[in-house]
């Protein structure tokens, strides 16, 4: 099994790709096999991803699995995971199967939308695999054409919009990366992730044209990173595009895009910007947590005003993400952690929300929290499920979501006091928006004529969000399941990152 | 004397070939022939790419210096020679179906080829001039082939017009050089360019430069290339979309290395300021175009920036990437213009790009290939385009032109805007009116073949890397 990630990577665009050439007409039949076959695919690549846990050491600290050939430009195709990555990649694999379930009610062009959802998975598990700058980019970027044509083909009314938004907003900060790649491999000769990770960039102060910049080249590196990260994650300011993008999307795209797209970001600066560019991670730190701080109090605030349920979702999942951003740049084993907590949680969690507004969607054909209500009088199951996911979307404890808010603000707490403050009355607000949300929907009389015969729901839907409520349980009650993979790796990180900054830098964060 | 023929004698059978064409034409059936000589022509064109490509290595001079057959040469000849074939078979069935379809057609078009090849294997101003004229001469008339349509007699007269002014500004470039420098020989402008520089020479620099950067469309000098475009028959678009930007651009690659390659801080800068012009102009102005044809011509202007950004940062390695970009370049634009040939309704040629709509319900490959070479064109990976803008962009940085890499990554950006558009028609898009023409096979093959070949070549890119690098590598001593 020596080539297990290329086969994991690269076995649903084999599956896309006979989609693609063997699959003919477009009649029921046709459609029914090409669900199958998705199905089928995905399910299958999530099997043989499961070798991947039973194959992983979690006590070795560096790359497992790795495979490499020389490709050009002197570039190398290698692949490997380490404690961070292996996770997302499960997490990926897992989560399509259920994705692919959900569309199951698509007539539109179903063929092509099954190859889309194949493609994208194998470009998704492509960025949580690479170990090699450009062809970390290349899925990194690659991503947003399946994703362009998901939400412009099977979106809603203002899907174009939203589609030229997502894509242009997106593109625009990964060409910056792009650039700062080149830089990256001119300064160390090499774009092997392995190898820069060891490389320490230049970090004495730079004078260009005038400006002092301090952190030096590290900090133009950084910047021009964060410009791609930011935009993915969303961070505030830059996470507009996000809200169109979900309200727009089809179902499944919009679990997709909440459960797997949004951690390339957090992957990313794990990844690159937090053990290559300590000196002006450690430098714009705070810059990061005071933006983490307004976007988790900001949006919640949003989210609050919302009438349309996706968007409501959406700008919370801005929220959550501020939690991960701040975690992250904690630099410290509970922030770091907690970042990769919240982000597999989240992912578990958002998507399923996603699904939620799915369900009732395709019963009314609206996202109106008006035009619902009480929901609990006709769908009791679905009362029980949504019930679920707004909790650990709160952050109850006993599901994901609470250890994941929690470590985060116990790392950030270490760091800045101030900022584990305002993040704190965020969790208040996310409690105040999803149980109004739930509220509304859910809750009261049943009086609105058109959802007099709504039905609860089929043993299908049922049957997509058991593992979701399976994994958020079994993450809430027993978190070592990830912190005894993630943690070694974490703590090389960390220890890394600390032994690199200057040592004033250093003791300060000691003294703290 | 005997050597130096057999330099040259790819140029030399394919000028012979074009007279026996022009013979035959003239003396049997006229016109009922020339479906027969264009794929002669073509034929002719892959034996002597497939020669060039296979004869010999190394560096020659032929006729004192005024000829040179390197490595560069070779690459960029067989890149003339393949895209011209291909322009040539892919548009004889549109020719054909619109009675445009002339026996002068081919024979312009191999005499125009012999000047690019000329122009690419030039040592001396001389050399340059001719291939030059003999190249841009057949084009003009090419160019309004169609003789009762305003817009191509237009097109060509404007051609002509804008081209002629160019070649003076070249002249006059080169007689500057001539008089400072004492030599019209690239390698004696060279061997004089030592410690101060005359500034006549600067100034002759700086017109020759002028005068080329209108050949290759590059903004301030593109004007011409949005009307020509426009007003030429579909296959002379595709063709001066293709093989005469090739030309040009290794001819610009070879002025500035071999003549002036001792001072590449003067010329860089003026590279780099077109490279900027070119690709924001590109961009920029492409957004309004509502005509394919016109959109193409944008988007060629753009691309001619970023090869001209590898050029600028004055190393072999951005030699190297500007050979390679030039060769993606070309293999997208015939794929797209493959297509654009086939774009018809009634029998009438199509060019808005709202006749495009939902056209992927009706033609899932043909559109799914047109998306390809889209996203390729636009630099999305995982395409080749992609590689070719990564090249630019490695050899921008590498030559310490860091600034110009960053406005090239915001150019492709908004340059991606309206490569999308066009995939917006096509997949997003409301049903309309339908495009109805059907393809000929040879349409089909180039726009399927060079969609394939953008994304398999992700794998090496068909080995075309360590060729160009060792043609650029003769270039830049």
């Amino acid at each position: 099994m020596e080539n297990l990630l290329s086969i994991i990577t690269f076995l649903p665009l084999v599956a896309a790709a006979i989609l693609a050439l063997f699959l003919r007409g477009d009649d029921g039949a046709a459609r029914r096999n090409a669900k199958w076959l998705a199905l089928l695919a995905t399910s299958a690549t999530f099997l043989i991803s499961l070798f991947l846990l039973t194959g992983f050491d979690p006590a070795d600290t560096g790359f497992q699995f790795v495979e490499e050939y020389d490709w050009i430009l002197g570039l190398k195709y290698k692949m490997g995971v380490d404690g961070i990555s292996v996770l997302f990649v499960l997490l990926t694999t897992f989560l399509m199967p259920v994705t692919i379930a959900a569309c199951w009610d698509v007539e539109v062009r179903v063929k092509d939308y099954m190859i889309a959802f194949l493609v994208l998975e194998t470009l998704m598990l492509g960025v949580f695999c690479a170990l090699d700058l450009v062809l970390f980019y290349l899925f990194f970027e690659a991503g947003l054409i399946p994703m362009f044509l998901i939400i412009g083909i099977w979106g809603g009314k203002e899907r174009i919009y939203a589609a030229f938004k997502f894509f242009l907003y997106t593109f625009l900060g990964s060409v910056l990366m792009l650039v700062a790649m080149i830089a990256m491999y001119l300064d160390a000769g090499t774009t092997d992730i392995t190898q820069l990770l060891r490389h320490s960039f230049a970090s004495e102060t730079l004078n260009i044209a005038g400006f002092q910049i301090l952190g030096g080249l590290q900090t133009l590196l950084f910047v021009a990173f964060f410009a791609s990260f930011a935009v993915k994650m969303p961070m505030w300011p830059v996470h507009t595009w996000l809200p169109d993008a979900h309200v727009q999307a089809p179902t499944a795209g919009s679990v997709v895009l909440a459960a797997i797209l949004l951690k390339m970001g957090g992957y990313g600066f794990l990844r690159f910007s937090l053990p290559m560019f300590p000196v002006a991670s450690d430098m714009l730190a705070p810059l990061v947590f005071w933006l983490s701080a307004i976007a988790i109090v900001y949006t919640s605030l949003v989210a609050l005003a919302q009438n349309d349920m996706k968007k409501l979702i959406a700008y919370s999942s801005v929220a959550h993400m501020g939690y991960v951003t701040m975690g992250i740049f904690a630099a410290n084993q509970q922030g770091v952690e907690g970042a990769i907590f919240q982000m597999l949680s989240h992912g578990f969690i958002s998507g399923a929300l996603f699904l939620c507004v799915g369900v009732i969607y395709d019963r009314l054909h609206t996202r109106e929290i008006d035009a619902y209500g009480g929901l609990v009088n006709r769908m009791p199951a679905y009362a029980l499920v949504f019930m679920f996911f707004t909790m650990a979307n709160v952050g109850l404890p006993g599901t994901s979501g609470f250890i994941g808010e929690f470590l985060t603000l116990a790392g950030i707490f270490q760091v800045n006091t101030w900022v584990a403050a305002v993040a704190t009355s965020g969790v208040i607000l996310s409690a105040a928006y999803a149980l109004w949300l739930y509220r509304r929907v859910v809750f009261g009389d049943l009086i609105k004529e058109s959802l007099r015969s709504i039905t609860d729901m089929t043993a299908r839907e049922k049957a997509i969000f058991a593992p979701l409520i399976a994994m958020t349980l079994l993450l809430g009650i027993y978190p070592s399941l990830v912190t005894d993979i993630t943690g070694p790796s974490v703590a090389s990180l960390v220890s890394g990152y600390q032994a690199a900054l200057p040592a004033t830098a250093a003791t300060q964060i000691a003294l703290q | 004397m005997t050597s130096d023929f057999q330099i040259v004698l790819p140029e030399v059978i394919i000028a012979v070939c074009a007279m026996a064409t022009l013979m035959f034409g003239v003396t049997t059936g006229k016109d009922k022939t020339a479906s027969l000589l264009v794929w002669m022509t073509s034929g002719l064109f892959v034996l002597m790419a497939v020669w060039i490509g296979a004869g010999g290595d190394g560096a020659r001079s032929a006729f004192g210096g005024m000829f040179i057959d390197d490595p560069f040469a070779r690459f960029a000849k067989v890149t003339i020679l393949l895209s011209a074939a291909a322009v040539l078979a892919m548009g004889r069935d549109y020719m054909q179906r619109r009675d445009l379809l002339r026996f002068e057609y081919p024979v312009l078009v191999a005499l125009a080829v012999v000047g690019m090849m000329l122009m690419v294997s030039a040592g001396d101003l001389m050399t340059l001039y001719m291939g030059l004229e003999l190249q841009s001469l057949a084009l003009y008339v090419i160019a309004a082939l169609r003789r009762d349509s305003v817009k191509s007699t237009e097109a060509g007269l404007k051609y002509f017009m804008l081209g002629a002014l160019s070649s003076g500004m070249l002249l006059y470039g080169a007689s500057l050089v001539y008089g400072f420098a004492g030599t019209t020989l690239f390698s004696g402008i060279l061997s004089t360019l030592s410690g101060e520089v005359p500034l006549g020479l600067l100034f002759g620099l700086v017109f020759v430069l002028s005068g080329l950067a209108f050949k290759i469309s590059a903004a301030p000098f593109h004007m011409w290339t949005p009307d020509v475009y426009e007003g030429a028959p579909t296959p002379v678009t595709a063709f001066l979309a293709t093989a005469p930007k090739v030309a040009a651009m290794a001819l610009f690659g070879r002025v500035v290395h071999d003549a002036f390659g001792a001072i590449p801080g003067d010329w860089g800068q003026v590279v780099a300021a077109l490279a900027v012009a070119s690709m924001f102009l590109g961009a920029v102005a492409a957004i309004g175009q509502r005509d394919i044809k016109r959109l193409m011509a944008y988007s060629s202007i753009s691309h001619m920036g970023f090869a001209l950004m590898g050029l600028a940062s004055g190393t072999a390695g951005g030699v190297q990437a500007m050979l390679i970009y030039m060769a993606i370049y070309v293999t997208m634009n015939i794929g797209t213009f493959a297509f654009i040939l086939s774009m018809e309704k009634d029998g009438r040629p199509v060019t808005s790009i709202d006749s495009l709509n939902m056209y992927s319900r009706r033609e899932p490959l043909r559109a799914l290939a047109l998306l390809v070479l889209m996203f390729s064109l636009a630099g999305v990976p995982p395409t080749v385009g992609f590689f070719g803008k990564l090249y630019v962009l490695k050899a921008a940085v590498e030559g310490g032109m860091a600034w110009l890499a960053v406005l090239g990554v915001v150019a492709s950006v908004i340059g991606a805007f309206y490569y999308l558009r066009i995939v917006f028609y096509m997949y997003f898009g409301k049903d309309g009116d339908r495009l109805d023409g059907p393809m000929p096979a040879v349409q089909w093959v180039l726009l399927v073949g060079s969609a394939a070949v953008m994304l398999i070549g992700i794998v090496n890119l068909f080995g075309i890397e360590a060729t160009a690098a060792v043609a650029a590598q003769t270039l830049v001593r």
